[in-house]
């Protein structure tokens, strides 16, 4: 399979990497093993670490960092953004339209039974227009490229997508351990990223709230794998921390417990599952949550982000349909791709996912984080019967979708430099403005032709940059 | 801030004081355990333990107090949740919990604590000699003390970890001098004697205080100038005086911040009172034992008071 590698081609240099050529050739092995090695302490002196679910071992895992950069030019990226503002703009019309008058279902565009007997359709919320009529106010948008100008989305992510702290701190590391790099490529800084999401949050205030919005993150606790994001966030955005016995629910408002007695929360930016956010509303046995929080939401005393409900838009079956929405929505034509994608739940589409399985990238509907997929061609045959026999017997958890030859960018392996395949989440923010900073989180597999970048399968992070004209 | 928080920070305070008094209480009892005992102590293993609180949950587990055993309850068994190694360990969970009210100074202090603790678990018992380990508690405490008098904004986290260094450390100035009871049973005659006095400056000793002592007394170790010393000299960094009054002081600050009084201050003020009011005579006549029960009796009743109010979040 034909990989296109971000850097070099052929012989020569793709222009944005031009100046890391001749950096990396001047560092010799010594001091690359020590800035490794000091870009470890730094990463676990800030204590940003990674536990990894169900596999016990260190809760204080570091999350491998490789220390070259993965470049963009400004016109590559001028592209992506109109390309991730328009799939943001459009994911965020399809739910308000199928949480309101179902418009693209009507017009025949997208299965009901996709979105209305999908698991994470929220009834509760049918009827009900948040804010700027915005339900996802953090897109993930994770792009694969396979070409010069080939960008494909992999998956959209309308709930709590994670990583951005990877992304803020992989800089700052870098900039930190190679500050020569930064005055000779003119890279557009990403650190505007917390005062956006401030803006954000504050801009969708509820309507009862008058005044300066006090906005909070709610996080699951500090057993969660991503509490480092979240105070990390908190922290940079000067905003409170809470948890779900923090906040409790008094008349038309939500409010936090602090030592001054209670504090009116307007703007709840949850990094807690629908499921977990009112016992009342969703899991009587949920020990999380805030009872009543969700008639508070209703009747506009308090914004949450993302919007409960949210979840029904990334979806890996009503993905397929997003080019759709597009179109319907926007009256556009789509910048960016889907990747072709098979449901197994279609008879005929099955038929040829299980002619293929060998040759195909097989995934849950629900599923994440890496879990419980199938790369054909990276797997062997009784691998690959296994996984047959549970398609065949529930297809309609499954979608398959071709391997793609993911680019690949420079990485340092153990015996020098060497392409490791990778890909791209930037985290588009949506409120009363639609912003993205110029980067992301660039994920890399460091095994040797892996393809599975999630940081949970031993996949590293780099750093994304992006040029100045 | 968050009731949550705040309840962090004072209990990331009162961990690390606990673990610097349980190293000191190592200290007191190796030392004692250096004299011969006589007829009449009973085991001086056994009244620290005693003194502690912690008897029960030693005997239920290892049986005898000897030496070696309760080297490890007090410092490394984590099934004890006030050793060296529970305190340090949940200090450091606190601390995690609250990294955005903590400077990276604090962090740093809380956090190489417990890397160097999971290293010293990993070391063999026959290397660790038990005066190593109780400076090592100490230098680490004082790390961690120092950060927070050194980087931390004089906000209300402020406050709250200091209520949290001086309840605990008054109670267990309180704890410290009681062993002092248990390893004398209130046999008169001892009362005095070299025995007595040597006991007394192993206790000073142990609260590394025995050079300010003689800088502030001079003259022979008696129990009426150590009871002073510990009990109501407000110049003395550990005194029951000392740490009632950074109680008050630090309490009112929280209520001038929040433009309100509760029930904390008033009973902080009682206990400051109960202190400034009383003398080594009185002391002595309603026996130093049971004005030392009743001291930290109402220093829980205090903590109470400060976790009803600013803690729980159920203040309105």
């Amino acid at each position: 399979m034909a990989q296109f590698n971000e850097m070099y081609q052929g012989t020569g240099v793709r222009p944005p990497y031009a100046r890391l050529d001749d950096w990396v050739a001047a560092m010799p092995q010594e001091l690359r093993s020590l800035k490794q090695a000091e870009a470890e302490a730094l990463f676990r002196r800030i204590g940003i670490t990674f536990a990894v679910y169900g596999e016990g071992g260190d809760p204080d895992r570091l999350i491998p960092f490789d220390m070259f950069p993965r470049v963009f030019s400004a016109a590559e990226w001028a592209k992506l953004e109109k390309g991730i503002k328009q799939r943001a703009r459009a994911l965020n019309a399809f739910l308000v339209d199928v949480y309101g008058r179902g418009e693209i279902i009507r017009a025949g565009r997208i299965p009901g039974r996709l979105v209305y007997q999908n698991e994470a359709y929220e009834k509760a919320v049918a009827g009900f227009v948040p804010p700027k009529g915005v339900y996802s106010h953090i897109v993930g948008i994770d792009i694969v490229r396979t070409g010069p100008d080939e960008f494909f989305v992999l998956e959209d992510n309308c709930r709590t997508p994670s990583g951005v702290s990877y992304m803020l701190e992989s800089r700052e590391i870098m900039m930190r351990m190679f500050p020569d790099l930064f005055r000779e490529n003119r890279i557009e800084p990403v650190d505007g990223y917390s005062e956006k999401l401030r803006r954000t949050l504050a801009s969708v205030a509820p309507k009862k709230c008058k005044g300066e919005p006090t906005v909070v993150i709610l996080t699951p606790g500090h057993f969660n794998s991503a509490y480092y994001e979240h105070s990390l966030l908190a922290d940079l955005m000067g905003v409170e921390l809470v948890e779900g016995q923090d906040l409790f629910v008094d008349g038309e408002y939500c409010w936090m417990r602090t030592t001054e007695g209670p504090r009116r929360v307007d703007v709840i930016y949850r990094r807690i599952d629908d499921a977990y956010l009112d016992p009342l509303c969703f899991r009587p046995d949920s020990m999380l949550g805030i009872p009543g929080l969700m008639d508070v939401y209703r009747s506009g005393g308090v914004s949450i982000c993302s919007a409960p409900g949210a979840g029904v838009a990334d979806d890996k079956a009503v993905y397929t349909y997003v080019p759709e929405m597009v179109r319907f929505y926007l009256g556009e034509e789509p910048i960016l791709n889907n990747v072709p994608t098979w449901q197994c739940g279609k008879a005929d589409d099955l038929k040829y996912v299980l002619e293929k399985l060998p040759e195909l990238v097989v995934k849950e509907v629900h599923g994440s984080g890496g879990y419980g997929m199938l790369v054909g061609p990276k797997c062997s045959r009784d691998e690959v019967e296994r996984f047959r026999a549970k398609i065949v017997e529930n297809p309609g958890n499954y979608i398959a979708q071709p391997t793609l030859a993911l680019s690949s960018v420079p990485t340092f392996v153990e015996e020098g430099v060497a392409p490791r395949h990778v890909d791209l989440r930037p985290y588009c923010l949506v409120g009363e403005r639609i912003e993205l900073v110029p980067g992301g989180l660039t994920r890399v597999a460091l095994k040797e032709g892996s393809l599975v970048v999630n940081s949970s399968q031993g996949g590293g992070v780099k750093d994304t940059w992006v040029l100045a004209e | 801030m968050l009731s949550r928080t705040a309840d962090n920070l004072y209990w990331i305070a009162r961990y690390m004081e606990r673990a610097d008094t349980v190293a000191r209480l190592l200290e007191v009892g190796s030392r004692i355990s250096l004299i011969p005992s006589a007829h009449g102590y009973r085991s001086e293993w056994d009244s620290l333990l005693q003194a502690t609180g912690m008897a029960e949950s030693f005997a239920k587990k290892y049986g005898d107090p000897v030496q070696r055993n309760i080297e490890s309850f007090l410092f490394f068994d984590h099934d004890n949740p006030s050793s060296v190694a529970s305190c340090f360990t949940a200090a450091r969970e606190n601390g995690r919990i609250v990294r955005t009210a903590l400077t990276s100074q604090v962090w740093d202090a809380l956090n190489t604590a417990f890397q160097e603790l999971k290293a010293l678990e990993r070391t063999p018992r026959s290397e660790l000699e038990l005066s190593r380990l109780t400076d090592w508690v100490m230098r680490h405490a004082a790390m961690v003390r120092g950060a927070i008098d050194a980087t931390l904004l004089r906000n209300d986290g402020f406050n709250f970890l200091n209520i949290g260094y001086y309840l605990e450390r008054g109670d267990n100035t309180a704890r410290l001098m009681d062993v002092k009871y248990y390893v004398l049973l209130p046999r008169v005659d001892f009362v005095g004697s070299g025995l007595d006095n040597y006991q007394w400056s192993t206790l000073l000793r142990a609260m590394g205080a025995q050079r300010a002592f003689h800088w502030a007394y001079g003259g022979d170790v008696t129990a009426a100038k150590i009871a002073d010393f510990l009990i109501l000299n407000p110049q003395s960094p550990r005194s029951l005086a000392t740490c009632a009054a950074g109680l008050v002081n630090h309490l009112a600050r929280v209520a001038k911040a929040y433009g309100r009084e509760t029930v904390a201050q008033e009973k902080a003020r009682a206990l400051l009172a109960e202190v400034e009011g009383a003398t080594v005579e009185a002391i002595f006549d309603e026996g130093l034992h049971e004005y030392l029960t009743r001291f930290i009796a109402d220093s829980a009743d205090l903590a109470l008071g400060i976790h009803d109010t600013y803690l729980s979040g159920e203040m309105r």
